[in-house]
């Protein structure tokens, strides 16, 4: 548990820590709204035209600080979704060719501006790795400060319009006839799912971003059926693989911090889609074999009883090798004939010869009366 | 004059944005743009594992094991997807970017002091390419990537010729497709695997972004000039030869990334399409719709004239005051329509009322039946 | 449709032409709605049945024309408008109940920022009982069977205590249990004055749940109560000659003296549904006088 100490002792790794939680908490709970409502990509589109917005910033106000560089990530991640918008409603282009096009048309003009920058002499080698893979190791203080006020005011943001959210998300048709401003709402959680993306892009970089705004959401779906839930889950799961890949890659050698965090919420989806009760792979596997064995059961009673009702006594005995025939399953019907037994509805009346008992043939009458025949 | 470096360089990238155009053109056809973005992001770990096996970056081995894990992408996108847990959108945002991941963490950890670079995988640097000659007993042939790219370029080209029918009815009408026998699957697993080996391919020379841009924005540009198919092709391809060149050169005077610059010039000539194009271009139809908007304005009158004739409320209705606030338009509109109506002779006035002549009449029938 | 006696006019439409991308959708359609009716509109595929009803609920901006409910413009009068969208426009694997549903139709209510409290559950609760999903009402939406999710939006209309109700196809691919609910619901609604306005799929129940009809094909073929406007030629003109008839009365004359006394009020016909979509565009207009 030396690792646990390290997060309280070593200054770099709790910051780096922290800041992954933010950013896991943030992306969750927003990224569950733009899962929901199929943004899924919107997220990618968003994160790679941030790219230019961060060269601006810093070509006009010559400052390097998160916050400057973040408003100008947020302004072109925005312009990016408004001619997304724009142009899929005004021509017959369509929505994922203007994702494929606003991401690679603007991350190329970052690129170009980031060259350009690189060249002129006070530029330090802020690097393009910090950008397209993040830094989560350079993180101070102040960044993760700055990271938890603007996420913490989008997730208040979120708190307060929370129906309304709701609403634009369900159904936005609806929420216009009942009154609501459903563009104004619109535009509200775009902006809080483009804040949730720039203050990721410090720890994972541009191109890991769109896992961290799918990735928890998706999880977090298949824990639970209840919107409010979901993001709280979410925004855990999120903070889960923050800091989880904060540790791991701090105590193995060469493992980046953001692929790191990304494998790790890849690890937490891969169990949440396996493991979750109801949704879960496994579980439904385990459901469905649980129905199948229920289903012969019952039919291996009511073939009995089907007998049974040939004879003046319907509790007559059978020979097993009639119902093994009578069974549309192959197989042997004893396993089945078991289970009656032990739940008290048939008993074994010779060799190889079962009867319905009392029970057995109150339950059958009943089927029969439910079924309609 | 150029120098010979600038010169491959060019030929170089042309044939990369011609290698491209040809199946983005289908992307951009059957909405599946963003696959051309996750694919180029996950074949990252599969370049690796090549490159583990054969230690040798020039190896083939790289571009069929990075075309598999592009495939493979696929086909994990779309099992995710019938799981029914997650929608298609969601699978792709959510698979590309773990098996980047998992390339990068491959790199850093077991091949950190080797050129494989994920700057360069990503960004790529046709200023590079050159460098990596083609030497066969010892002739220099030229830059090897182009070699390569040429290739791949010629498959694609192939590939789209020998199948066009089928790729066209595949594309437009998968059932029919389906129903001739055409496998639509096969042809979509066909598509996306060169889609991984142009990928690959052009990695080298210009980047995964920029193979975004130059299969996306080409195809997307032609989409806005020709509803024709061998049209579409051929457009993508010469607004991608177009900006390969023109980026080059803008790269050349701002002293900056080719690749980007090249993703600019994509972006350049879709944009001027967006606002120019003759059909679907926005200017185009402010332009017709200003036009219409006379037209459809007339066609309305005539239609609520002919509505409302020969009714007891008639009176009510024609009255040119009572234009305004029925059909909400502004007075000095409602003037306007109203005058144009009298010169195309499809109305007449009496006192404050409006009638139809036989002409508007015709019209406003005409125009019913055609709706 | 002339003004019946005793009623008010609900709904009034004037001149109501929509247009998208310089294509006309609905042409200069005027129309009157009594309160206290049971309207079903119809017409072939992109006749501009969900625009028109869209156009009422100032979903969607018209070229030209008026609407008035209750005489004044909708944004005046929301709350007395409750709408029943098609069961296919929005997402059921969305993470919600049939409780929290319904509950958004008292978000107008509620306002800005309040939550949804013990008041607003019980009157949500109620509207499910009305539409008999009580026992469903914590029940995730995506495991609620077609049927099922068509009540849970007749509730949260129901809750909304409307005078007026628009749906988009309510009956479209619901069992015929929830058929029979949802019509003695709608039924039910009438009974109290409430005007009830339905996009409806299928031309071989207008007669037997609707009173009033409005034939609809881009341009307004005809609208008033279905003995007068439900007729062989009238279905002729909206469908473009397409429809193929049953006539109920002739055979029958013999067995069911009833069908003798809708001869009175016009023929009463059952449209074997064949209405060709095809049509839509061949809206024949005055094309078959020739």
């Amino acid at each position: 548990m030396e690792i646990f100490q390290q997060l309280f002792t070593d200054y770099t790794l709790r910051m780096v820590a922290m800041g992954s939680a933010t950013l896991g908490i943030v992306s969750g709970s927003l990224g569950t709204y733009a899962v929901l409502r199929g943004q899924s990509l919107l997220g990618d589109a968003i994160s790679h035209a941030a790219l230019p917005g961060i060269a601006i910033a810093f070509l006009l106000t010559g400052s390097k600080t998160p916050i400057v560089l973040m408003a100008g990530a947020a302004a072109a991640g925005w312009l990016a979704t408004l001619l997304i918008m724009s142009v899929t409603q005004t021509t017959r282009i369509k929505y994922d060719s203007m994702l494929g096009i606003t991401l690679s048309v603007f991350f190329g003009v970052g690129l170009v501006l980031l060259t350009f920058i690189q060249r002129r002499p006070e530029a330090t080698q802020a690097g393009l790795d910090t950008f397209l893979f993040g830094q989560a190791a350079a993180l101070v203080r102040q960044d993760v400060i700055t990271m938890a006020a603007l996420g913490g005011a989008a997730l208040i943001l979120m708190v307060i319009f929370w129906k309304e959210l709701k609403l634009l998300s369900f159904d936005p048709e609806f929420g216009r006839t009942i009154g609501f401003p459903i563009r104004r709402l619109d535009i509200l959680l775009t902006t809080l799912l483009v804040i949730a993306i720039v203050i990721g892009l410090q720890t994972v970089g541009v191109v890991l971003m769109s896992a961290m705004v799918v990735a928890p959401a998706s999880a977090g779906r298949q824990w639970t059926d209840r919107l409010g839930v979901m993001v709280v889950i979410s925004a855990a799961l999120g903070a889960v693989a923050g800091v989880s890949g904060a540790v791991v890659s701090s105590t193995m050698r060469s493992m980046p911090t953001g692929p790191t965090i990304v494998l790790c919420m890849g690890v937490i989806v891969l169990i949440s889609i396996l493991l979750a009760p109801n949704r879960g792979i496994i579980w439904r596997r385990i459901r469905d074999r649980r129905n199948a064995r229920r289903l012969r059961i019952e039919a291996v009673l009511m073939n009995l009883y089907a007998l049974g009702l040939q004879h003046a006594d319907p509790q007559h005995p059978h020979e097993e090798a009639v119902l093994d025939v009578m069974s549309s399953e192959s197989g042997s019907a004893v396993p089945a004939l078991n289970r009656l037994q032990e739940q008290g509805l048939v008993v074994r009346s010779g060799a190889t010869q079962w009867s319905l008992t009392q029970k057995g043939l109150m339950l059958a009458d009943r089927l029969r009366k439910e079924r309609g025949g | 004059m150029m120098t010979q470096g600038q010169i491959e360089i060019q030929l170089i990238t042309i044939v990369v944005a011609v290698a491209c155009a040809l199946p983005g053109t289908f992307l951009v056809l059957r909405k599946m743009a963003m696959m051309s973005d996750a694919i180029s992001h996950a074949i990252l770990p599969g370049i690796v594992i090549g490159f583990f096996l054969t230690h040798d970056l020039n190896s083939p081995i790289l571009i069929l094991a990075a075309s598999v894990t592009g495939v493979l992408t696929v086909m994990l996108v779309e099992v995710l997807t019938k799981t029914r847990l997650f929608k298609e959108d969601a699978a792709i945002g959510l698979v590309f970017p773990i098996l980047f991941s998992i390339g990068v963490v491959l790199i850093a950890r077991f091949a950190g002091d080797v050129h494989l670079d994920t700057d360069a995988v990503l960004l790529g640097e046709p200023a590079f390419a050159p460098f990596d000659r083609f030497v066969i007993a010892d002739r220099d042939l030229g830059p090897r990537s182009l070699y390569v790219m040429g290739a791949v370029g010629l498959l694609n080209a192939l590939f789209i010729a020998g199948l066009y029918k089928e790729l066209k009815l595949a594309t437009f009408d998968a059932g029919l497709a389906a129903a001739l026998g055409f496998a639509p699957m096969m042809i979509h697993y066909a598509l996306m695997t060169l889609i991984s080996i142009t990928a690959v391919a052009a990695f080298d020379a210009v980047g995964a972004i920029l193979v975004v841009a130059l299969m996306i924005g080409p195809g997307a540009t032609a989409y806005l000039l020709t509803d024709r198919l061998g049209w579409m092709l051929g457009i993508s391809v010469l607004v991608g030869m177009a900006s390969a060149i023109s980026g080059f050169w803008l790269a050349h005077m701002l002293d900056a990334s080719i690749a980007g610059a090249m993703a600019t010039m994509v972006g350049f000539f879709f944009t001027g399409t967006y606002f120019l194009a003759p059909r679907h271009g926005v200017i185009a139809a402010m332009l017709r719709r200003r036009r219409n908007k006379w037209v459809f304005a007339e066609k309305m009158l005539t239609i609520h004239l002919l509505n409302h004739e020969g009714l007891a409320e008639a009176e009510q209705e024609n009255r040119i005051a009572h234009l305004e606030e029925h059909l909400s338009w502004e007075s000095a509109f409602a003037r306007r329509i109203v005058k144009h109506a009298q010169d195309d002779d499809l109305v007449r006035r009496f006192d404050g009322y409006l009638e139809l002549t036989e002409q508007g009449r015709d019209l406003a029938r005409q125009t019913i039946v055609e709706t | 449709m002339p003004q019946e006696p005793g009623k008010r006019t609900a709904i009034e439409v004037r001149d109501l032409t929509v247009a998208y991308r310089e294509k006309p959708v609905l042409w200069d359609i005027d129309l009157t709605v009594p309160s206290g009716v049971l309207m079903a509109i119809v017409g072939p595929n992109g006749a501009g049945k969900t625009t028109f009803i869209k156009a009422i609920l100032d979903l969607i901006k018209p070229a030209a024309g008026q609407i008035r409910i209750f005489g004044k413009r909708y944004d005046q009068q929301r709350q007395l408008v409750a709408y029943v969208p098609q069961r296919g426009s929005v997402d059921w694997d969305f993470p919600t109940s049939s409780l929290d549903v319904v509950m958004m139709g008292l978000y107008g209510r509620l306002g800005w920022f309040r939550r949804p409290g013990k008041r607003e559950r019980r009157l949500a609760l109620a509207a499910l009982e009305k539409v008999g999903m009580q026992d469903f009402a914590d029940r995730q939406i995506s495991q609620l069977s077609g049927g099922q999710q068509q009540r849970v939006f007749l509730a949260r209309a129901l809750v909304q205590d409307a005078e007026i109700y628009m749906m988009d196809e309510p009956f479209q691919g619901v069992d015929a249990t929830t058929e029979r609910a949802i019509i003695t619901l709608l039924r039910e609604l009438r009974a109290a004055d409430k005007t009830l306005v339905v996009v409806h799929h299928d031309l071989q129940t207008v007669a037997e749940y609707f009173d009033h009809v409005m034939l609809l094909n881009v341009r307004l073929i005809a609208a008033g109560p279905v003995p007068e406007v439900f007729t062989e030629e009238n279905l002729r003109l909206t469908y473009g000659g397409r429809v193929a008839f049953l006539r109920a009365d002739d055979d029958e004359s013999g067995e069911n003296g009833q069908n003798l006394e809708s001869d009175a009020a016009g023929q009463q016909i059952s449209a074997a549904g064949s209405a060709s979509e095809s049509a839509s565009e061949s809206a024949a207009g005055l094309r078959t006088r020739n």
